[in-house]
């Protein structure tokens, strides 16, 4: 398989969005060089020619867990609650979810 | 004042009403008094907690009643085991405060068994580190070397039952963070077969390299507590609804007749008086009527390398939960979307973040199949290799770690020589096998030597049985020098 590109700091700064993640100036020329060093010591499998190898994601597979459809208790309400940073009427409350103003 | 007792001693005179798990405790949390400051290997000592669990073991026996195997046993947990009510951190700003509302199944498995839960040890933030220096709450010290790093991720459990400060720990194993700082703080430390202890209330890192597992001052104290965590839970989909082996039965069984491998490509990158405590080991082994043989698995070589594609991608899907919405820190900003990201870069590490964005990058379009996909096919090359390996053999040989504990701050700074750390630990987790870290006497520096047994999955019955033998033969270690003049 062909070797993808160096990451770059433009590529970090996308990543970083994508995972909610704000980074300042220091810390995108930081993670970018200290990434782009973990990915090269990558480079041994990114290169390799495993076609025909089967993927594994789990090495002790397990199918179909399933159990009987029955009621059971589950986490009390006001505990759970209790732990949120906001709450109102019983549910979670967050700042505005849309680009305009309520 | 009690001396201190293995954990199975402790649990027999408990249990027969010899010894009261009271006294036990309150030894120990007099050994934390004087020891702690030194090490920092709590988060939290939950003593009041600790003081009604042993008042209840002791009113069991004095009522007639078997309290468990782990009668009044001290028991430190890892800081990413849920405890209800009890502030569970994973040494992370981000869930600062936090209290689980549910137990992880270990810890109700303890209790039941009649352990003492003594508190919350550090640990890397969020287990992602091989050095405890990445706790958001300041580093765990060696107890050998307060210098020294205690080894990570789980250092403060592997410091914690190396100051004596309690008989047995609980940590996290996902690449190594069981047995490297086991080896570093010179205790046993165990990974078990994937699957064979239940993840429920484990804070997912990597949820299909993650395994729950024992710290010990012998072999047979990490028997007796991974006996008493093993078995099928039906809140874990992934844990296995098969027997789970026993291992504190069959710990004299010996090895004649055996045949170990040594594991070469274990030994490539090893410190030099590393590599000869496990030839010393080796030796031990075949007097003991062992077969020694050279194995190579060449596809072990590919296992850092993979891991760091394969966990860093699961834990960005794993820590993505953190949004400030339902618990943990927030910090408030003028949409959600923004509150996500200002939480987000406020609450996690470094080491975190890095992590994250590894994990996202090599999930991403377009580099999926270079590198994560790629990393799942080396994990079947791995499992492939050693599955040949035990053809021949029935557990391999090599030191668990490159190097005895290293400085504080000599690795931090330097991300890929902090992972080369977990070289020899990693190929395991990859293959969902279990591993287990015997110390094996003192490197040239004096400082503990682990050597690591390496078996296929549910082996732990061998593996604690070769284990056994291993221990008997190892060169004396020095007690930690925060020992010395400890109460008694």
């Amino acid at each position: 398989m062909a070797e993808p590109a160096r990451l770059t700091r433009d590529d970090v700064a996308h990543v970083a969005a994508l995972a909610r993640l704000h980074l300042t100036e220091e810390e995108l020329d930081l993670f970018t060089g200290q990434l782009a060093e973990v990915l090269d010591h990558a480079a041994d499998v990114a290169s390799l020619d495993l076609a025909g190898v089967a993927p594994t994601a789990h090495a002790m597979a397990v199918t179909n867990v399933l159990r009987p459809d029955e009621p059971a208790p589950c986490l009390d309400r006001d505990e759970v609650l209790a732990q949120a940073p906001s709450v109102e009427d019983h549910r979670f409350r967050v700042p505005r979810i849309l680009g305009e103003a309520p | 004042m009690t001396a201190p007792r293995p954990a199975l001693e402790t649990a027999t005179m408990v249990r027969a009403g010899e010894l009261s798990a009271v006294d036990v405790l309150e030894h120990h949390l007099a050994v934390i008094e004087v020891g702690e400051e030194a090490v920092h290997a709590f988060n939290l000592v939950t003593a009041d907690r600790a003081r009604a669990q042993a008042r209840a073991v002791d009113a069991t026996v004095a009522a007639g009643g078997d309290p468990g195997p782990l009668a009044g046993v001290p028991v430190a947990l890892k800081d990413n085991l849920c405890t209800r009510g009890v502030p569970t951190t994973c040494s992370s700003r981000i869930l600062e405060g936090w209290e689980p509302p549910y137990d992880a199944t270990v810890v109700t498995r303890l209790a039941a068994a009649g352990a003492v839960a003594i508190g919350k040890t550090n640990m890397d933030e969020f287990a992602m580190g091989s050095s405890t220096e990445t706790s958001a709450f300041g580093t765990t010290r060696n107890p050998h070397d307060t210098d020294r790093v205690p080894g990570g991720s789980s250092g403060g459990s592997a410091a914690a039952v190396a100051a004596g400060f309690a008989p047995l720990a609980l940590g996290s194993d996902t690449g190594g963070s069981i047995r490297q700082p086991a080896a570093l703080c010179g205790v046993v430390g165990m990974k078990p077969t994937y699957g064979t202890v239940s993840r429920y209330g484990l804070v997912a890192f990597a949820s299909s390299l993650d395994q729950i597992g024992p710290f010990a001052g012998s072999v047979a104290d990490a028997a007796l507590l991974f006996d008493a965590i093993g078995g099928h839970d039906p809140l874990d989909s992934t844990s296995l609804n098969r027997p789970t082996p026993r291992v504190l039965s069959v710990l004299d069984d010996g090895v004649d007749g055996m045949t170990v491998g040594v594991l070469t490509e274990l030994l490539d990158g090893a410190a030099p008086d590393v590599v000869a405590r496990v030839h010393q080991a080796a030796e031990a082994l075949a007097a003991a009527g062992a077969r020694i043989e050279e194995v190579s698995v060449p596809e072990v070589s590919l296992g850092l390398s993979a891991y760091y594609l394969i966990a860093p991608g699961e834990a960005s899907s794993n820590l993505a939960r953190y949004d400030g919405v339902r618990y943990g820190l927030r910090v408030d900003a003028e949409d959600t979307v923004a509150m996500n990201t200002a939480t987000r870069s406020e609450g996690f590490g470094a080491e975190v973040k890095r992590r994250i964005m590894l994990g996202t990058y090599v999930l991403s379009a377009g580099y999926m199949d270079a590198y994560y996909n790629q990393a799942l096919r080396v994990r079947t090359r791995i499992i492939e290799g050693f599955a040949t390996a035990y053809t021949r053999c029935d557990v391999l040989l090599g030191p668990t770690a490159p190097t005895t504990a290293f400085a504080i701050g000599a690795k931090v700074d330097d991300p890929l020589t902090m992972y080369l750390s977990d070289v020899c630990t990693i190929p395991s987790n990859l293959a969902g096998h279990p591993a287990i870290s015997v110390p094996f006497g003192p490197g040239d520096d004096g400082l503990p030597v682990g050597v690591q047994l390496l078996g296929p999955a549910l082996s732990e019955g061998t593996l604690f049985q070769v284990a056994a033998v291993v221990e008997a033969a190892a060169p004396p270690l020095a007690a930690p020098r925060l020992r010395t003049g400890v109460p008694a």
